[in-house]
């Protein structure tokens, strides 16, 4: 059975937020869309975003690292949001276990969204509808698009490629390899959603330094070996036989 | 969470009515078992009516907590479809049940239809099975309503037993207090009965909701910022959650009230939902003054509205975690 | 019924900023549907970064300017009232006054341009006009960087190169935050560190890439200098650094005239003085040979010459070879003297030496490439040392900035990095010349009426003699570029254009004509009071700086103080180039240039600038629009990229890809009718692979130079030694000294060419905190580049906007709690010049010492037609009211610009501030505040909600 997901690099994500306006601009032109704006250009602008990057700082002065965190929906395999739904606008797909909201049924109940522990659905306030990132199902499959382009918006835009796309119960899938090789963990475990998307933690390269590796042989100080002036004083030199 | 009004008056004014009809057909089984003298047919009518009346309140309201109200006659149908799963749906389902047994009792017992249905051949059959099946649909709905919050694990305010039994016992002492001052304005014997039964069920009600208060105030969180984001460190804080002019996120999650306000909220709804419905109908009731059971009525309610707003706005909800600062 | 569903692709080149990545536009019913990070694209290879991916919004935006505007007749400038003309009223006063001023005294006519990427056509118009006073950003961006490392090294970080990250080990970024290399430095960061590759940054504050960074370094600002000095400090006590690098190809070994009673101190000696021919280093100076132990002539082959010592040449001159003052200049620089002023500790210093110095000497790289020197060595490999260096604005943006980053040219030299795999790597036309050839003119008599320039408008001295000044010594032109004040002012300082005018210093001027700047907000210092100049009158009543012309695609800050605006398409609208003759966008391995090519047709009556040029060029009959005969030359813009030649007959125009007639031949060749669909073909874009062989070494590699100069980008195949030494700024301080017969300063400039012409690096603290009480003013605040916003073009931007809203200042705890200041609350940010109110938030990511906010985020009411209580101007806050344009009085002068003494970069970083709580009944919004301008006539409705969905732009539901 194949789950879709996506797999976020901590690692290496900067915090541009590039998948997030794709993803803005993908799904509003397309079957998600559109999505809405509330008041664009004036006081506290909203608006529907399938996916927000964040960000946090974990540890005090000078020992501070800042993580930037993207979320989206992720794709929970056991996904609560589903059941909860009373007209089975969301569904989870059998065949891929995308989780997709069907905007013709749904009655923005918004009692899926509190189901959600992860704060990833999120209502259009003019169609008046769930939504949530669809894994850019309307993409993914699009045989007009070329292959390799054939991944989400928010993916082929990502500068630093921290956005990995796959299926995660393939073991031999890219994505499956990144979370076995690189200590790849589920947000919130502790509710047992058993989300499909990971995240890869940061990884750090130290250098360490011998003391040998500053005292080497082709040191080039050696090569200016300026010869002092020979001592005027006295030495053995003179004296022994 | 933050309270939607539609919903506090859907759960609220649901309850008075499921309450209310409950007492009714106290008062019916227990005149047909002759405990109790049996009332006119007018009287079980008239309060058929006023149950009717606030159960349709409530479906009212619930209408405006669908995306648009107009999902109401075009969708609103399918959300009975998935009642294997979602409380939500057999709320859905029960809801309509309810209010439909409901009339059908006021239709019963207003034109005074009977049937010997069962050959036991003693009038008040058919009643008696219309007030059974409705007196089933107000205890479904009732559990329905609360484990729509109840089954929310992450909710960890709500995920408990104590939320539909106070749904239960708050809805049925509005009921019974309503009851009362029906019973009372009818100028009918069942003052007594409807007074005490509104004062036992206050008094239940008080002890669960302050068993719930005590257990809400003592939650140990599940989950933490660093379960959010995966990253083990004390001190871990957010500076941006990624938008500045707010979000269905920020504004869905969040009362947006002051620690303060929530708890003179609190201390509101304990007073008006239970210490002045209780004295007034103790005093109603040892005084014989009858005016004073609506008054107790009326204040119940509006501390009901208040207890519901107050148990929405403290349900921290785990998304949270991922809205604390705007930067 | 929908209407049937049109889709397209067109590829073209993103401008979201300045980056310049190839993107695909997704077009459906003729609406933009989809922009993509086109996969075939060198820049960014299908990546597109958050404002790329919002350009539709852009497109659709409220504040487009659509019609030419003239200020309503009797209204107030900046109160944004306007009437629409025709075009053809436009360039009719455009050119009545433009020609009156051309035929009198043309450098009274002044053209500015800001962030873009088109001098070369500005450029060209200001020359052929006749009038000195062109510039563009770079004089307020980051001069520093291209200064500082083009006059060591011959290249520079910002456009013209940058880190190997492909081949890198260790990376170390300082006072980068998001850069114009935008997305092309986050691929690479990425694959560097997938690659296990060890990531320093060093910077007060860590966000963005530093984020990402396996070790931040937190540093005080301004105070880099000092760290790079105790590195080159511990470097050369290790003996870490690459000796036969620093002797083959920089000027180390060269020995230096140290007889303190010749004209020629601290000049290299030379054996022969022949005339020099050209701008470049003549071979002609000495080495110590080590065996002979006598001066020999520099590179004899198989010498090998002395690094360190002190010697006499036989006429008893004392000499040192540069490296020996080096290490005598970088001795005081302990890691101990480093750690007080920059508040790193010195055990990290020093380790942080000793990471580069091992990584590059014992990860090398051998790359089996041959090539041959310019000296006719052959090599069968190519060295790499795998330390790899990026700064920008965090060196740049402070009055020491040269000098800074000449320190870290001359460590990224003596670590043996220099266009080597692994290191620094030249981006074409880099490497040139120290320094490039281009000369501006060099006094009043170059500038006459209705005759082009004689020389450019912005160039590179090589000595005092190429400054362009009066026989006083006074600057010539408007923002006092290339004179004494700023001599090495080689993008200009169009920071101080508004206030040196209004003031009438030098001298007054009629007509300013700013192109895509925001000169009366975000890209000026000391807002708040150039807003007032820029609306101020003399005694008779007319505007200090009488007409004001601004180009611009939005209605931005600036618009509002223009008499007459010039509605420009955007990026999607219109042709464009990214030209070798300016900024392209080359790639390590060669020549990069590309193309924009409309893909949606001009709203309204917006016309692209490069064609109101084209169009007043050819009405002014300036020489290169007109054919003798003095009719219009070029049909319009495209017209003109195709047929324009440096040169008649020179073969070499704006475009390096497909010339020749059928386009045939690459970067020279006749020019080719269909070149534009050429490149329209190719991506737009024309990457020029050169062979590996040419890919490294460029400074001294026999056939690129060779190649370089035969196809154009270099006027002479010399060896470019990289300056350890520099003595062009020794010129300088000798000409300061009174020691040279040619051009001197003024008496109060004498002691400052002095100090700052300093032929090696040397750390000074900030002008302006030398200048400031810094116990009044204890804290740095700085701004850095948001990566969702560009500037201030973006908070037009529905959604970039949703991102950043507002600012705030963030502040490290502890230091906000020295002010009992809570998270949150008002505070004022105050400096010695001014004061602004905004909101604190906490931090630990930043360094105690200082606090900084986001650039440009907040906005003038009305501005940008956001809605009068849009949050960017009630929370949002401008920095630049605390920052200002000029230094307070000292020995220099009463009205010197707040920039490096050398180039004249805006010394933006530079500002010293205290923050206090704000008092509990001020209002909770930010100060100043200024009064809303409305809606520009033109300007599309604003909506109060939208749901885009292209091909219906709706608000359907
Ligand atoms: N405090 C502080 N101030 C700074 C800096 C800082 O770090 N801190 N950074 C400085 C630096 S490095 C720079 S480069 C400057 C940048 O400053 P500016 O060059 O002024 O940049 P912007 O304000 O973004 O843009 C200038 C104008 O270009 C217009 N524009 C956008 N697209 C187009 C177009 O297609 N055609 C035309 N004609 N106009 C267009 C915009 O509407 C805007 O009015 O800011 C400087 N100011
Ligand atoms: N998204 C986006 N990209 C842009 C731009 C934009 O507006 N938005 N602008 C473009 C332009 S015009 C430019 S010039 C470039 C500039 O690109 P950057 O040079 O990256 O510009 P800044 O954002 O000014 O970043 C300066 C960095 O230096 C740090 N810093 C300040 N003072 C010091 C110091 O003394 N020492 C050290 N070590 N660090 C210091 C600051 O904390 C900050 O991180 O970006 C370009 N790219
Ligand atoms: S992340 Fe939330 S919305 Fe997405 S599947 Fe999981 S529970 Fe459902
Ligand atoms: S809001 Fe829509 S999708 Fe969510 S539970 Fe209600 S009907 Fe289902
Ligand atoms: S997968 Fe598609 S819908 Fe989901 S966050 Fe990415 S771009 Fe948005
Ligand atoms: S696009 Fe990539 S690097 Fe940028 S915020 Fe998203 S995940 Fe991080
Ligand atoms: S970095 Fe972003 S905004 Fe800049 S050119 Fe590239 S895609 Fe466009
Ligand atoms: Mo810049």
């Amino acid at each position: 059975m194949t789950q879709l997901a996506l797999v976020i690099d901590l690692n290496v994500c900067v915090g541009c937020h590039a998948c997030v306006t794709s993803c803005k601009q993908w799904n509003t032109s397309g079957q998600a869309g559109p999505m809405f704006d509330d008041r664009p250009y004036g006081e506290n602008p909203t608006g529907t975003f399938f996916n927000r990057v964040q960000t946090y700082e974990v540890g005090e002065f000078p020992c501070t690292e800042t993580v930037h965190f993207p979320k989206s929906c992720l794709h929970c395999e056991d996904a609560p949001c589903v059941p909860v739904c009373p007209t089975g606008a969301s569904y989870k797909r059998k065949e891929d276990g995308i989780v997709l909201v069907d905007y013709d049924k749904c009655i923005g109940c918004k009692y899926c969204s509190w189901a959600c522990p992860y704060g990833a659905r999120e209502f259009d306030e003019n169609q008046k509808v769930m939504k949530k990132c669809t894994l850019c199902v309307d993409r993914i499959y699009d045989e007009s698009i070329p292959e390799d382009r054939r991944k989400p918006a928010c993916v082929i835009s990502c500068p630093t490629s921290a956005r990995l796309f796959g299926d995660v119960h393939d073991p031999d899938s890219e994505v499956s390899i990144a979370i076995r090789e690189n200590g790849g963990y589920q947000l919130m475990p502790e509710w047992g959603t058993k989300p499909a998307n990971h995240y890869l933690p940061r990884r750090k390269t130290k250098m360490h330094i011998h003391e040998d590796e500053l005292t080497r042989a082709d040191n080039p100080l050696k090569k200016e070996d300026i010869r002092h002036e020979t001592s005027k004083d006295t030495t053995l030199d003179d004296w022994l036989m | 969470m933050h309270p939607a009004f539609s919903v506090i008056f859907l759960t609220t004014l649901i309850g008075v009515g499921q309450g209310l009809f409950l007492a009714l057909f106290s008062a019916q089984a227990y005149g047909m078992a002759k405990i109790l003298p049996v009332q006119s047919n007018e009287f079980f009518a008239t309060g058929g009516l006023i149950a009717l009346l606030f159960l349709l309140g409530g479906l009212f309201a619930a209408v405006f907590h669908l995306g648009k109200p107009s999902y109401f006659i075009t969708r609103a149908w399918r959300g009975m479809t998935q009642w294997r799963t979602s409380w939500l749906s057999r709320e859905l389902i029960a809801m309509p049940i309810m209010i439909g047994l409901t009339f059908i009792y006021m239709v019963v017992y207003h034109f005074g239809l009977d049937a010997d249905l069962y050959g036991w051949g003693v009038p008040g059959q058919l009643p008696l099975t219309v007030g059974i099946a409705t007196t089933v649909a107000a205890i479904a709905l009732f559990i329905c309503t609360g484990m729509i919050y109840a089954a929310v694990k992450f909710l960890q305010e709500w995920a408990c037993a104590l939320t539909p039994v106070n749904y239960f016992l708050l809805g049925t002492a509005s009921g019974f207090t309503l009851a009362t001052a029906y019973a009372a304005a009818y100028g009918d014997g069942l003052v007594q009965f409807f007074g005490n039964w509104a004062i036992v069920l206050t008094l239940a009600g008080l002890i669960t909701r302050a068993a719930s208060l005590f257990r809400n105030s003592r939650i140990k969180r599940k989950s933490s910022v660093q379960t959010a984001i995966g990253v083990r460190h004390t001190k871990v804080q957010q500076k941006s959650m990624g938008m500045m002019g707010g979000s269905y996120n920020t504004r869905e999650y969040f009362h947006g009230k002051t620690a303060a306000f929530l708890k003179s909220v609190k201390w509101i709804f304990l007073a008006l939902t239970f210490a002045l419905p209780l004295f007034l109908l103790w005093v109603g009731l040892v005084m014989g003054d009858n005016g004073l059971f609506l008054l107790a009525f009326i204040f119940q309610y509006v501390g009901l509205l208040f207890e519901r707003w107050f148990f929405f706005a403290q349900a921290n909800h785990p998304q949270n975690l991922y809205y604390q600062v705007v930067g | 019924m929908e209407p049937p569903v049109h889709e397209e692709v067109r590829t073209t080149t993103c401008y979201m900023c300045a980056c310049r990545c190839g993107i695909k536009v997704h077009l459906k019913n003729g609406e933009v549907r989809f922009i993509e990070g086109n996969p075939d694209h060198p820049l960014n290879q299908g990546v597109l970064c958050a404002k790329g991916s919002s350009g539709i919004m852009k497109q659709y935006s409220p504040a487009r300017l659509t019609k030419p505007l003239r200020r309503k007749a009797g209204a107030e400038r900046g109160r944004g009232e306007f009437e629409e003309i025709s075009w053809d009223e436009a360039f009719a006063i455009m050119e009545e006054r433009l020609a009156k001023i051309r035929a009198t005294d043309p450098k009274r006519f002044a053209i500015f341009t800001g962030r873009d990427q088109m001098q070369a056509l500005t450029g060209l118009f200001a020359k052929n006009y006749g009038t000195p006073n062109y510039a563009a950003h770079g004089g307020f961006c980051s001069v520093n960087m291209a200064a500082g490392l083009i006059y060591t090294i011959g290249g520079s970080f910002w456009e013209f190169g940058g880190p190997d990250l492909d081949r890198a080990k260790l990376f170390v970024m300082i006072g980068t935050a998001e850069d114009h290399h935008s997305n092309p430095l986050k691929i690479a960061l990425s694959k560097f560190k997938r690659n296990g590759g060890r990531f320093i940054s060093i910077n007060p504050v860590r966000t963005g890439y530093s984020a990402i960074a396996d070790e931040w370094i937190p540093i005080k600002p301004g105070t880099d200098g000092a760290l790079l000095l105790a590195l080159i400090h511990e470097i050369i006590k290790q003996g870490l650094y690459d000796r036969d690098f620093l002797a083959k190809y920089s000027n180390a070994a060269e020995l230096v005239n140290l007889d303190p009673n010749s004209p020629e101190y601290g000049m290299f000696v030379r054996f022969e003085v022949p005339p020099e021919e050209g701008c470049f280093d003549a071979q002609n100076k000495l080495w110590w040979d080590r065996e002979l132990n006598r001066p020999v002539s520099t590179h004899t082959l198989g010498v090998d010459p002395r690094l360190l010592g002190e010697f006499k040449l036989s006429d008893g001159t004392p000499v040192k070879p540069a490296f020996q003052l080096l290490a005598e200049r970088v001795e005081q620089y302990t890691p101990e003297w480093a750690a007080d002023i920059t508040g790193i500790p010195a055990e990290t210093i020093r380790r942080l030496a000793h990471e580069m110095g091992i990584t590059a000497r014992d990860e090398k790289i051998e790359l089996p490439i041959s090539w041959t020197d310019s000296w006719d060595v052959e090599h069968k490999t190519i060295t790499g040392n795998p330390v790899a260096f990026h700064a920008m604005r965090g060196l740049a943006a402070h009055s020491n900035g040269f000098q800074t980053i000449r320190a870290l040219g001359i460590l990224m030299s003596i670590l043996g990095t220099i266009d080597r795999p692994g290191g620094f790597r030249h981006k074409a036309p880099f490497p040139r010349p120290i320094p490039p050839c281009p000369k501006t003119p060099k006094g009043p008599e170059d500038v006459q009426p209705n005759t082009p320039l004689n020389g450019m408008p912005l160039g590179w001295p090589a000595d005092p003699d190429d400054l362009f000044v009066d026989e006083q010594g006074n600057p010539v032109r408007i923002d006092k570029g290339f004179s004494w004040e700023y001599p090495l002012s080689v993008h200009g300082l169009m920071h101080n254009v508004i206030t040196n005018a209004w003031r009438g210093d030098p001298y007054s001027i009629d007509t300013l004509m700013i192109f895509m700047a925001n000169m009366s907000w975000n890209s000026t210092m000391n807002a708040e009071q150039v807003r007032k100049m820029l609306n101020d009158k003399d005694e008779n009543g007319e505007y200090k700086i009488p007409f004001l012309i601004v180009a611009d695609a939005f209605q931005s800050e600036m618009t509002a103080f223009a008499d007459l605006v010039l509605p420009d398409t955007t990026y999607l609208e219109r042709h464009d180039v990214m030209s070798m003759l300016d900024r392209p966008i080359s790639e390590f391995d060669g020549p990069v240039d590309s193309v924009r090519i409309p893909v949606l047709p001009p709203t309204g009556q917006c016309k692209p600038f490069q064609e109101v040029l084209i169009e007043l060029g050819s009405r002014l009959k300036l020489p290169v629009f007109v054919k003798e005969d003095g009719t219009r030359k070029y049909r319009d813009y495209p017209d003109f990229i195709t047929n324009f030649e440096t040169a008649p007959g020179s073969g070499i125009g704006f475009l390096a890809g497909w010339r020749g007639k059928g386009g045939e031949k690459s970067m020279r060749g006749e020019p080719n009718p269909n070149q534009w669909q050429m490149y329209e073909k190719n991506n737009c874009v024309y990457h020029h692979h050169l062979p590996k062989s040419y890919q490294y070494m460029r400074n001294w590699n026999q056939g690129y130079l060779q190649w370089a100069q035969a196809h154009g980008l270099t006027r002479y195949a010399e060896p470019i030694n990289i300056h350890i030494y520099s003595e062009v700024l020794q010129k300088f301080r000798l000409a300061a000294q009174g020691k040279t017969d040619g051009r001197q300063p003024p008496q109060h400039l004498r002691k400052r060419i002095e100090t700052y012409f300093d032929p090696l690096p040397f750390f000074y603290e900030p002008i302006e905190s030398q200048l400031s009480d810094k116990h009044k003013y204890p804290l740095n605040a700085v701004t850095q580049r948001p990566m969702a916003m560009y500037h201030s073009w973006d908070s037009q931007n529905a959604w970039l906007r949703q991102i950043h809203t507002y600012n705030y200042l963030y502040v490290n705890p502890k230091t906000a709690a020295a002010q009992g200041i809570a998270d949150g609350d008002w505070i004022w940010v105050e400096s010695m010049h001014g004061k602004v109110r905004c909101m604190a938030r906490f931090s630990e990511a930043v360094e105690p010492g200082t606090v900084w906010t986001w650039n440009a985020i907040g906005k003038a009411a009305g501005a940008w037609n956001l809605e009068a209580n849009a949050n960017e101007c009630k929370q949002g806050f401008l920095l630049n009211h605390v920052i200002s344009e000029e230094l307070p009085a000292h020995e220099a002068g009463a009205h010197v610009s707040n920039s490096d003494p050398v180039t004249g970069q805006a010394a933006w970083y530079d500002v010293r501030v205290r923050i206090y709580k704000a008092g509990d009944d001020e209002e909770k919004a930010t100060w100043p505040q200024f009064d809303p301008v409305p809606p520009a006539p033109g300007t599309p409705a604003r909506r109060g909600w939208q749901s885009y969905f292209a091909g219906k732009f709706t608000n359907k539901d």
